[in-house]
């Protein structure tokens, strides 16, 4: 039946538009002071060690720190969006208008994870532009920051949804970004290369998916990374296939919103 | 086919506390055009059995479907067919009430409703709040708005969970209007309400829940004609006799009888003016659905939760 199909899709347009229109609302809060906190990394970091950190020959610390901050934003934002979407829904009940919708799972999933990752890439895209005058960047192979990019966008924002279906209090979520996200973020290479670490810090480096992302990401700009992008580009879809599977089945099952 | 069915729904929860059994084996029909009233005390068991309806919640046992369609394995056509307007005076902060209205229609899949939205607002007198964002309205406006909200795909089954708890007298007469009308022109109506006098005054049929059971299912006159019998009003400054206590209602000065004939009258006038009492305001006429509702409610001695 077209008719049901056209609805289905316009139903699920209308969730992507509406998660989208939510933070563009308040873009103040959730564009423009993520681009602020990156520059002011860029500037703190850049200022202190660019004359002490060498990372790969030919790269000045502040050139390979912009692409580190441009994807832990976007990744950042990615997560904040869903979940804070979420949580906030369930907490003043007004999810209660969307529960009582013939929108299935999948279109919840395309929703949610879509509008996230429009502000994982919008603010990305704002911190690139801001930060690019700082230090000589160019795009050695572009392709490698768009696939990195949109897929580390599509995880976190898949990772956010679960925190939101899960998390019950706002400090629940808190917890979830600070004991989960914030370490994975920083132990991933944003400020410096692994090979900089002691051993078995690299190892632990290694099994952090967060880490093939600003690697593959970053790769994108130089050229040369510290493992194949293909390789990275391998842990980062499994990765997301592992986390948007579970988010899927949590909203088909109606985990923690149909009780 | 009925607009909506219940068949044997049964809801257990696993509270810290073992089992808690919410409904029991709850069955009944509404047919299409039907404005019918769900009643009950609180934790009886409605807002559970609207909720699986709604396919907020799901049942332990049992089916139910919405113009034939089963909630949960057809839930999309189900839910098209049902428009439902919650309990609780929910909002999201982030819209104006045109906004609200246009995304709730689209996500039923219906665009270019804007025709349909203005009727809504001016019948629920919203019109000069279209464009306002939905934090600025006052809680009765924020009411009206989730009518819209339920009304705005345009379905044949509309649900009101307790819609006029805690609204102004003027909202109640604009709400039950247009409620009524919409059941003229053909849509199923169900209500919840604490408010006895308007399933009295709306409802065509009427079943009551009492702790997750149905204990009355019937059409609201038989209701009022079978169960309940002349009542005696007064007011009255001293003790009721002790012999009258057990068949009389008393809520502050005023006194209410339950009286089977004529000669049942004479006989507590007499037993009233033996005991030296003096009652005002005389009067007698038929019990009302609230004399129903209590004597059913009542009809068993109360289970005192463990």
């Amino acid at each position: 039946m077209s008719a049901t199909a056209s609805g289905v899709f316009s139903g699920t347009r209308t969730l992507l538009y509406k998660e989208v229109l939510r933070f563009w609302k308040v873009s103040f809060q959730t564009v423009a002071a993520p681009v602020l906190t990156a520059v002011l990394y860029l500037l703190i970091f850049g200022h202190v060690l660019e004359d002490h950190v060498k990372v790969y020959d030919r790269i000045g610390y502040t050139s390979f720190l912009i692409p580190g901050l441009v994807m832990m934003s976007v990744l950042q934002n990615a997560f904040a969006n869903s979940s804070s979407s979420l949580i906030q829904s369930k907490i003043t009940g007004n999810l209660v208008f969307l529960l009582v919708t013939p929108l299935s799972h999948w279109a919840w999933f395309t929703a949610y994870v879509g509008a996230s990752m429009v502000r994982g890439l919008v603010v990305g895209a704002g911190v690139l532009l801001v930060t690019v005058w700082f230090a000589p960047l160019h795009a050695a192979e572009p392709w490698w920051i768009v696939v990195f990019a949109v897929l580390g966008a599509g995880m976190l924002g898949s990772l956010g949804l679960i925190a939101g279906l899960w998390a019950e209090k706002f400090d629940q979520m808190a917890g979830f970004q600070n004991f989960i996200i914030m370490p994975m973020t920083f132990l991933s290479g944003v400020f410096y290369s692994v090979h900089s670490l002691p051993a078995f810090w690299q190892v632990v480096s290694h099994l952090n998916p967060f880490f093939y992302m600003i690697d593959g990401f970053r790769r994108g700009f130089f050229g040369v990374s510290d493992v194949s992008p293909w390789f990275s580009l391998g842990v980062v879809a499994v990765a997301f296939v592992l986390v948007a599977g579970t988010a899927l089945h949590l909203l088909r099952t109606g985990y923690k919103l149909r009780h | 086919m009925p607009a909506i069915s219940f068949q044997n729904v049964s809801k257990t929860y696993r509270g810290s506390r073992g089992e808690v059994r919410a409904l029991s084996e709850v069955s009944f029909d509404i047919e299409p055009g039907e404005f019918f009233g769900l009643l009950g005390p609180n934790g009886a068991g409605k807002t559970t059995l609207i909720s699986i309806l709604a396919g907020l919640s799901r049942a332990s046992a049992g089916r139910v479907t919405v113009m034939g369609h089963d909630v949960v394995s057809d839930y999309a056509a189900a839910r098209r067919s049902l428009g439902i307007v919650p309990q609780e005076l929910v909002f999201d902060p982030f819209f104006s009430v045109r906004e609200t209205l246009r995304i709730q229609s689209g996500y039923f899949g219906v665009t270019h409703n804007d025709a349909w939205i203005d009727e809504l607002l001016a019948n629920l007198g919203l019109a000069d709040k279209a464009d306002a964002n939905m934090r600025q309205l006052s809680g009765g406006m924020k009411r009206r708005v989730l009518v819209a909200q339920a009304l705005v795909h345009r379905p044949p089954v509309i649900v009101l969970d307790e819609p006029t708890a805690g609204v102004d007298v003027e909202l109640r007469q604009t709400l039950w209007q247009f409620v009524a009308r919409l059941n003229k022109q053909g849509h199923t109506v169900l209500l919840t309400t604490h408010y006895l006098e308007e399933a009295e005054a709306l409802a065509g049929r009427i079943a009551m829940l009492k702790q997750g059971r149905v204990v009355a299912l019937d059409r609201t006159s038989a209701l009022l004609a079978g169960k309940a019998s002349t009542m005696l009003r007064f007011k009255m400054d001293q003790a009721l006799p002790a012999a009258l206590t057990a068949q009389s209602r008393v809520t502050g000065r005023i006194v209410q009888i339950k009286a089977h004939d004529a000669a049942e009258v004479e006989t507590i006038l007499a037993t009233l003016r033996a005991a030296g009492c003096r009652p005002e305001d005389l009067e007698i006429g038929r019990a009302d659905l609230e004399d129903v509702f209590l004597e059913i409610m009542h009809g068993e001695p109360q289970k005192v939760a463990a």
